[in-house]
């Protein structure tokens, strides 16, 4: 294909995401650098019958010029990325010099509200991702042995979990895992303990979300791997079978490994969308135990006031947090590339 | 399947029941159970005092006089207006699944037929930014949103869910598009067809399938957005996502819960249907990534 064309085919798509992917980034690290100008204060004396008072007013018109002036506000620097709300090196620095042992260490940590989200963003991303493959892969092998007549059905069940919105789906869970609801008041049945609430304990809401993650996701690890199944080779099955393989060993030799590129291609999904966790928090009101990066942007643009440099904080961190993800895949593709 | 070597031990077809069964109840119990309180009253909803209140309607009758309501639908769609949200959210699912797919196909093409180099850094570039948490760029666009006055319309909302949609569209056409045959639009080009003219009478003719998929993706995606709508719409202008998650806000007086109910009920019944009409075409647009490489 020639430049020019292959340039004009790509220039609609390209100017989409110059414009709404690549120039927000840009402007994301260049925002986190700013903080918003304090307003500007004058004292004023007022003279009445009974004397004179000093009383401090904010300078309406002064703010809004300065403002004006300079929309991005005030060069701060890293002071954003190092201030309490984020990488807290002072308060990391003082937990680090009276923490006893490691545990205490930790503890301290985790009241500080950057560590606290991306402790449970870890957690969360480098637990589900391997539980969604595990039961994707069983299921798949499940829905493969089954008649083929009721494999539509359980096709269709089966999406449904993965297609409804997270927020929704996350949801319908709360409202079953509520006091009052049908799986609360069982578990509080089963645990004899009628005062049991999964919303007010931080590791049942860790769990809970952890829970929800695996439901959302495992359909698509299903999907993924029962379209593999459908193509392995008859022919090698057969011969591992007239090898004397067993049931097991059959899965162990011949399927798992015929699974395993799509398995690098569902733990790169999975850990750039499970590192993007935010719905559940939402809907599941779980922000008190937990928290994760997105939902801390989330916070900081949500309300009245918007925190946009704060914002604009947690974002670079986060971007770096993906191409950390990333970085393997890409270090991968690169050599591959290279190679041909 | 039926040869003698195949046939599977007792204990095995058991235990592949049993998961099949647990499987299903999972996946579809809380929405069945969800659908079914819909239409009944909190008390019933939420039964504390037994559960078999939610299945009979117990209280659902003593309040209303029937062992269904519509009270929660009547809530939601006309005393919330969520039928304003439900058209937002219509617009902008038609009009992002027609961009996205212009630029898409336009793209796809030129990438899956273009052999330099820089092709496959533009796909590799779409990649990253397919990793992009969208919040994060939500933080980006809002300051340059409120400066210009761009903040809060549909419009906006549009083109930013086509923009973030757009790396995910152009990797799937991409891989469709590799799959039709180049020798098609050479052809036509040896006839005297420019690339357009060729891309226009010979390709589109045949893209279809491929496209309807991806379709589907682009819609599921501008339908369950919530990072987006949430921060970058109105409150009047709010699709039904977030206008949900602002019933969670409101509704904690008693009865109100079930607005919201019946609103997730109402946008997931779309969804339902969607699934069972194109469920061939879903499952071939979650593989074609993986299974085509």
């Amino acid at each position: 294909m020639k430049h020019k064309a292959f340039f004009l085919f790509v220039l609609p798509s390209s100017v989409a995401m110059m414009l709404f992917i690549f120039f927000p980034i840009i402007s994301v690290i260049v925002q986190s650098l700013y903080v918003a100008h304090e307003q500007v204060i004058v004292t004023v004396e007022n003279c009445g019958p009974f004397g004179c008072k000093e009383s401090t007013a904010i300078d309406q018109e002064a703010t809004a010029a300065l403002r004006e002036a300079e929309p991005l506000g005030r060069f701060a620097g890293l002071t954003t990325y190092l201030d309490r709300n984020h990488l807290a090196v002072g308060e990391v620095g003082t937990a680090w010099e009276r923490a006893d042992n490691w545990r205490d260490f930790g503890a301290q940590m985790l009241n500080l509200p950057f560590y606290k989200a991306i402790g449970f963003t870890l957690t969360f991303t480098f637990v589900v991702t391997p539980l969604v493959i595990i039961f994707g892969f069983v299921i798949a092998v499940a829905v493969n042995s089954a008649a083929a007549l009721i494999r539509g059905p359980l096709i269709f069940f089966s999406l449904l979990p993965m297609m409804v919105t997270p927020l929704i789906g996350s949801l319908i869970l709360f409202w079953m895992i509520d006091a009052r609801g049908i799986i609360g008041s069982t578990l509080q049945y089963l645990a004899g303990n009628p005062d049991l609430s999964i919303k007010a304990s931080t590791p049942l809401t860790w769990i809970m979300l952890i829970v929800y993650g695996v439901w959302h996701a495992a359909p698509f690890a299903f999907i993924v791997y029962y379209a593999g199944l459908q193509t392995v080779n008859k022919d090698t099955l057969e011969a591992a079978r007239i090898d004397g393989a067993s049931r097991w060993e059959q899965i162990r030799y011949v399927v798992i490994p015929h699974l395993l590129p799509l398995t690098t291609f569902i733990a790169l999904m999975q850990l750039m969308d499970n590192f993007r966790v935010f719905e559940p928090i939402v809907s599941f009101a779980a922000s008190a135990h937990a928290t994760s990066l997105s939902w801390a942007i989330y916070n900081d643009l949500g309300g009245e006031t918007r925190q946009l440099s704060s914002a604009a904080a947690t974002s670079v961190l986060t971007i770096i947090g993906v191409a950390i993800l990333l970085s393997p895949v890409l270090v991968r593709t690169w050599r591959d590339f290279g190679r041909k | 399947m039926s040869s003698k070597a195949q046939q599977r031990p007792a204990a095995v077809q058991i235990l592949i029941i049993g998961i099949l069964a647990l499987w299903m109840i999972l996946a579809a119990f809380p929405f069945l159970w969800t659908l079914w309180g819909s239409f009944k009253v909190e008390g019933d909803f939420f039964s504390k005092a037994d559960w078999v209140y939610a299945l009979t309607g117990t209280l659902t009758d003593v309040e209303t006089g029937g062992r269904f309501t519509g009270d929660g639908y009547y809530g939601a769609w006309v005393k919330e207006e969520f039928w304003r949200a439900a058209m937002n959210s219509v617009l902008v699912c038609i009009f992002v699944v027609t961009i996205s797919l212009t630029f898409g196909t336009l793209g796809g093409y030129a990438l899956a037929r273009s052999t330099y180099r820089y092709a496959f850094w533009f796909l590799i570039a779409a990649l990253i930014f397919r990793a992009m948490p969208p919040i994060t760029l939500v933080s980006g666009y809002l300051p340059v949103f409120f400066g210009w006055n761009l903040w809060g319309h549909l419009a906006t909302c549009i083109i930013v869910l086509v923009a973030i949609n757009q790396p995910f569209t152009l990797w799937m056409l991409h891989s469709f598009f590799k799959n039709i045959p180049q020798d098609l639009d050479e052809s036509a080009m040896v006839d005297g067809c420019t690339r357009f003219q060729a891309f226009r009478h010979v390709i589109i003719p045949v893209m279809w399938p491929g496209v309807i998929t991806t379709g589907l993706f682009s819609f599921l995606l501008a339908y369950n957005d919530f990072a987006v709508t949430a921060m970058i719409l109105s409150k009047e202008n709010q699709t039904m996502v977030p206008k949900i998650a602002s019933f969670l806000g409101t509704t904690q007086t008693k009865g109100n819960v079930m607005f919201a109910v019946a609103a997730v009920v109402s946008t997931t019944a779309p969804l339902f249907l969607m699934i069972m009409f194109f469920q061939r075409q879903i499952v071939s647009g979650l593989t074609a990534g993986a299974v085509k490489g």
